[in-house]
Order: structure tokens, then sequence, then C-alpha cells
């Protein structure tokens, strides 16, 4: 008799787990940074580790990514479209995967990056790694959004910290430049297949923030309609 | 006649108890749906929630009861057709409540979301239709009443959806919501207060015996919205005190304010409840007690007796108290994510349409009229998920509510038709 259906008229709210969703992925993209350090000192213990870490931050990510979809039935009514959420949550997964793949190339080959160019790399992680850590912050206006019932206010502010996450992806792309430059200019003395590497390595670093900046699009979206 | 006479304790008894479990049955089941949303949304406990209910259930039923009983007791059925067979009326209100009361515990044991309003009415109609005559039945009446059952969800939910508009106007999206909270929450409190107050002056004290004009009533509102206002202004002065200023949730204190308000939208919506769902129970039941305490004579005209609404009340509270608190707790757990700038819109919504129908004597049935304020809510954007297949299946039971209804209450009739003759 405790089955009460009116409880049963509110749905589960997919606001709070998206966020934590995002929330694991930007932490799983982060461990990069350790893992990196791990990388130039020439640990691979301590990076074997830390690429576990990742692998399990991306399953976790995986794991809640698969529960929200579960729990998104087609006969929820939610104040946003049902599929502009289901996307928003694929790219956000996407940073994650991202992350996976940086950890488990570097580590499978053993990948060492040249000296000249730790310094530039590290630099460009850590852009990357911002413009993430905004792609979080815009989801987390998620719930003020709501609570205002998508109010202009909200979405002026929402606007401006997507323009400041845009910004940080332009910013990625020209480190990314730079950095290829740089490797263009020593990979007569590197090893061919490691120099192939070694570019697709940064491409994916410049990947994660592009991801960021299309979690950012897609929120934009949803506000559009 | 003879049987009437002969039998007037044990009948009065037996229709005294059907009421009461009828009236335990709504505590326990209805007024759950009733105060949940004040408790999901965290603006009051659910200690202060069933003290809440049973006040102003209470105040509701006794205080703005009447119409509604009425329209149940003889809106439905017209007793000038039983003139001859008193008994036959007798029976049929009395196999009505058992027959709601006990589909009421069946739907709720298997957790359909049925109402006591729709099962009650269900049941007259049909003991009515089989037992009497079909044209017994006051079917312009029946048709209004089915008709406030469509308007009543529809209407809530319009009321709630611009309430909520106008609360994202002028507070939500401000510059600065807190200070407009602040501002303008005492005048939706005013609302409440005028409410209540106009519908217990016009519609509720007439059984006291005291008489007050329409001016007059209007007056003593105004009088009665401005001091419930006073109230909330000071409640609210006192809740933006410990307010904590913080970015990343800078909503949080807003709620706060909102909570307060919550307060008077949960009295408003127990008293709404009280006052419209009362009659489900005391309907019937006042319909016996008066051919008994006639001798059998129908009478048109004489007002429902005060003690029935307390009886009506009571019965509610208890049942309110044995096992409604449980219900109140599950669905408060279930529905966090109804904040108190929500909760509001919705109750106050769902409240205002129930006094407007209790004070015309429809009955309707509360659960559903809130449903439709929560769906105008999410219809202005502010809920962040609704199930929509719970509206199918309250749209389902209403089609089989009715016949289930009529069923039982057939059932009954001709099984208390043969115990006494």
């Amino acid at each position: 008799m405790n089955r009460s259906f009116f409880g049963e008229l509110f749905g589960r709210s997919p606001v709070e787990p998206i966020q934590k969703h995002i929330g694991i992925c930007h932490d799983c993209a982060t461990q990069l940074q350790p893992f990196l350090k791990a990388v130039y000192a020439n640990n691979w213990e301590e990076a074997s580790k830390i690429q576990t870490d990742i692998v399990k931050l991306e399953n976790e990510a995986d794991d809640l990514q698969m529960s929200i979809r579960l729990h998104l039935p087609k006969s929820l009514f939610m104040p946003v479209p049902r599929t502009d959420l289901l996307d928003l949550l694929g790219t956000q997964d996407k940073i994650a995967n991202r992350a996976k793949d940086i950890a488990g190339i570097m580590l499978g080959r053993q990948m060492a990056i040249p000296k000249p160019l730790q310094k530039p790399v590290s630099d460009y992680l850590k852009r990357s790694l911002a413009a993430s850590e905004q792609a979080r912050k815009v989801i987390n206006e998620l719930d003020e959004l709501i609570e205002t019932g998508f109010g202009g206010r909200e979405i002026k502010l929402i606007d401006k910290l997507i323009t400041k996450l845009n910004s940080l992806e332009l910013e990625t792309d020209e480190i990314e430049i730079k950095v290829r430059g740089e490797l263009f200019l020593i990979e007569k003395d590197l090893d061919p297949v490691d120099v192939m590497f070694l570019y697709k390595v940064i491409e994916w670093i410049g990947d994660l923030a592009d991801l960021a900046e299309k979690v950012g699009q897609r929120l934009q979206l949803l506000l559009a309609r | 006649m003879n049987i009437i006479v002969e039998n007037a304790n044990i009948l009065m008894i037996m229709a005294c108890c059907f009421g009461l479990f009828m009236a335990w049955g709504v505590g326990a089941n209805d007024v759950a749906n009733a105060m949940g949303t004040s408790v999901g949304s965290k603006a009051i406990t659910i200690k202060q929630a069933i003290i809440i209910a049973m006040v102003f259930e209470f105040a509701g039923a006794y205080l703005a009861g009447g119409e509604v009983t009425a329209t149940i007791r003889k809106g439905i059925i017209d007793p000038g057709m039983l003139g001859d067979q008193p008994e036959l009326l007798v029976y049929g209100m009395m196999s009505a409540l058992l027959a709601a009361g006990t589909w009421l515990l069946i739907a709720s044991l298997l957790g359909w979301p049925v109402s006591t309003t729709h099962s009650i009415v269900g049941a007259i109609v049909g003991f009515a239709v089989v037992g009497i005559s079909a044209s017994a039945v006051n079917w312009g009446k029946v048709g209004t009443i089915v008709a406030s059952w469509v308007v009543s969800p529809v209407l809530a939910g319009t009321l709630s959806y611009w309430l909520f508009k106008s609360v994202q106007k002028l507070i939500l999206n401000t510059e600065d919501p807190f200070e407009k909270a602040k501002r303008y929450i005492p005048f939706y409190i005013f609302l409440v207060g005028f409410m209540i107050s106009m519908v217990t002056m016009t519609k509720g004290l007439k059984h006291t015996g005291l008489k007050v004009g329409y001016g007059e009533a209007l007056g003593l509102s105004l009088i009665g919205g401005l001091a419930t206002m006073m109230l909330g202004y000071y409640l609210v002065q006192r809740a933006s005190r410990n307010a904590v200023i913080n970015e990343s949730d800078r909503f949080a204190n807003v709620e706060k304010i909102f909570a307060v308000l919550m307060i008077f939208t949960a009295c408003s919506m127990a008293f709404a409840h009280g006052s419209n769902d009362v009659a489900n129970a005391i309907g019937p039941l006042a319909a016996v007690v008066s051919i008994i305490s006639n001798d059998g004579a129908i009478l048109q005209k004489s007002a429902v007796p005060g003690w029935l609404l307390l009886l009506g009340g009571g019965g509610i509270v208890l049942g309110l108290a044995t096992y409604g608190f449980k219900v109140i707790a599950t669905i408060g757990r279930k529905i966090t994510h109804l904040t108190p700038s929500r909760g509001f819109a919705a109750e106050l919504g769902a409240a205002t349409t129930v006094v407007i129908a209790s004070g015309t004597g429809l009955p309707i049935s509360t659960t559903h009229t809130l449903v439709g304020a929560v769906l105008g809510v999410g219809l202005a954007r502010g809920i962040s998920a609704l199930n929509m297949r719970m509206i199918r299946t309250i749209f389902a039971s209403w089609i089989i509510t009715l016949p289930a209804g009529a069923g039982l209450a057939i059932i009954f009739f001709f099984m208390f038709k043969g115990m006494f003759s």
C-alpha cells in the first residue's frame, strides 16, 4: 500500500547524473598529467599504474552513461529534448575515451617524448584540460538553468561560459600547430614510426579540447529550442 | 417504512462504521498525495506535514465541506423518486460507502492510482441504476460532475503554469532573485490567505449559523489575507536572516524563502482537500442519517448536521495518523526534485481549483487536480523529468474505477436488501 502513484509521477532527473558524468570524464582526462610526468621520468611502472586508473575512470563513465540512458525512457517529459540530452552525454563520454586512447597507445608503445618536446606537450595538455574543466563548469549550470525555467539571464551567463570555452579551444589549436612545428624540426632524427605516433598523440590531446567545445555546443543546441 | 424504524439502531451504526472506514481511507491515502509535494520539496518535515494536515483537513472538512456533501447526498440521485421506498436509499448509500471503501483498499494494495471521488460517484450511480431505476439518477448533475473531472486538472494546470511563469519573471529570472523573492513572496502568501478566507466565509459558515453577506465576506477575506501576509512577511524575514552566500548554488537561498511560502500553500492544500473529499465519506452517511432520524421520510431540505462533518474530519485525521504518514514519507522521498518554487505553484494551482469546486459543490479528485497542476509547472519548463506513463495509467484507472465501484455497490446493495427484508 506504500506504493504511491503520485510519487511515480516524478521521473528520475537526469541533470545530476549528467553533471556527475562530466566530472568523471574530466577527472579521467586530468590523470594524463601525472601519466605524462611518469613517462618523462621513464617510470613505466608508475605510468602503467596511472593508466589503470584512467581505464577505471573511463569504465565508470561508461557505466554511468549506460544507466542514464536506461533511465531516460521515451515516456519521460522533460524541458529539453531527450535526443539532445543523449547527444550531450555521448559527447561528454568521448572525452574519457580519448584520454584512455592517449594513455593506452603511449603505454603500449612505451613512447618516450623527445626532450625538446616535453615542455611544449605538457603546456599543450594543460590547455586542453583547461577546456575540459570549462566544459565541466558549463554543464554544472544545467541545474541552475532548470531552476530558473530557462530564464534569459541564466542563458546569457551560460553563453559567456561557452564563449570562454571556445576561446580556450582556439588556443589549443594554436599551440597544437606550434608543437607540431617543433616536432617537424626534429623528426628526421627520430624513428619514423615513433614520429607517426607522436603526431597522432598530439592530435588526440587536441581532441580533448575539441570534444570539450562540442559539449558546449550541444548545450547551446539544447537552449536554442 | 417499518424496516427503517425497526432496524434504526443497527442501520445507523453500520452506516457510521462504513462512513468512518471511508473517511479513514481518504486520510490514509489521499491526504498523502496532497501533502507529499510539501514534504518532497523539503519545505516542511513529515511531522509538520502531519500537524498541518490534521488541523487544516479538519478545518476544511468542517468549514467548507458542506456543499459537496450535499451534492453527494442528494444531488446525484433524485430522492423524489423514492418517496415510498426510503429503505432502498439507505441500503444503496451504505453499499456505496462499502463498495468505494473496498475498491480503494484493493486498488491501494495493488498500487493503482484510483480516486476516492470517482469510486464513490461510480458506486452511487451504479446502485441507483440497477437497484432503483435509471431515471432515478440526476443525469444532468452527473454529467456536470464528470465534466468537472476533466476541467479541474486542466484548470489547475493552467493556474500553476501561470503562477510559475510569474515567479520566473518576477523572481527567478532577475538580477537579484533573493531580494525579489523577499519582496514578492508575501503577495503570494496574501493570495493563499485571501482564497481560504473567501471560501470559508461565503460557503463554509452556513451550518455554523453565521450568515455573512458577499461584501462583508470580501472585506473579512481581505483582512484574513493581510493577516496571513503579515505572518508570512515575518517568517520570510526570519528565514532570510540565516541565508548564506554561495556562488555555485545561487538559488539555495531563494528556495529557502519559497519554503516559507510553501508552508502556507501546504495549509491551503490540506484545507482544500478536506473541504472536497470529506464528502466522499460523509455525503452518503448524511443521506442515511437524515432518513433514519426522520423515521423514513426523505426530506429535500435539511442542512448537513455539523456532527457528521466533525465525524468525517475526525476519520480523515485518524487515517492520516494511523497510516497516511507512511505514504507521505514514501512520496516525499520520491519527489525530491520538486523544489519549493515549483511545489508551491503546483499546490496553489491545485488548491485554488479544488476550493472553487468545493464552493460550487462539485466532487472532484484532489489528486488528479494536483497531477494536472504538476504538469502545468512541467509545461512551463520547471521540472526536470515527469513520467508521462503515469498519466496514461491514471486515465486508464478512471475507466476501471467507475464500473468497479458501480459493480461492487450493486453486489452490496442486493446483499443488504436480502439481509433486512
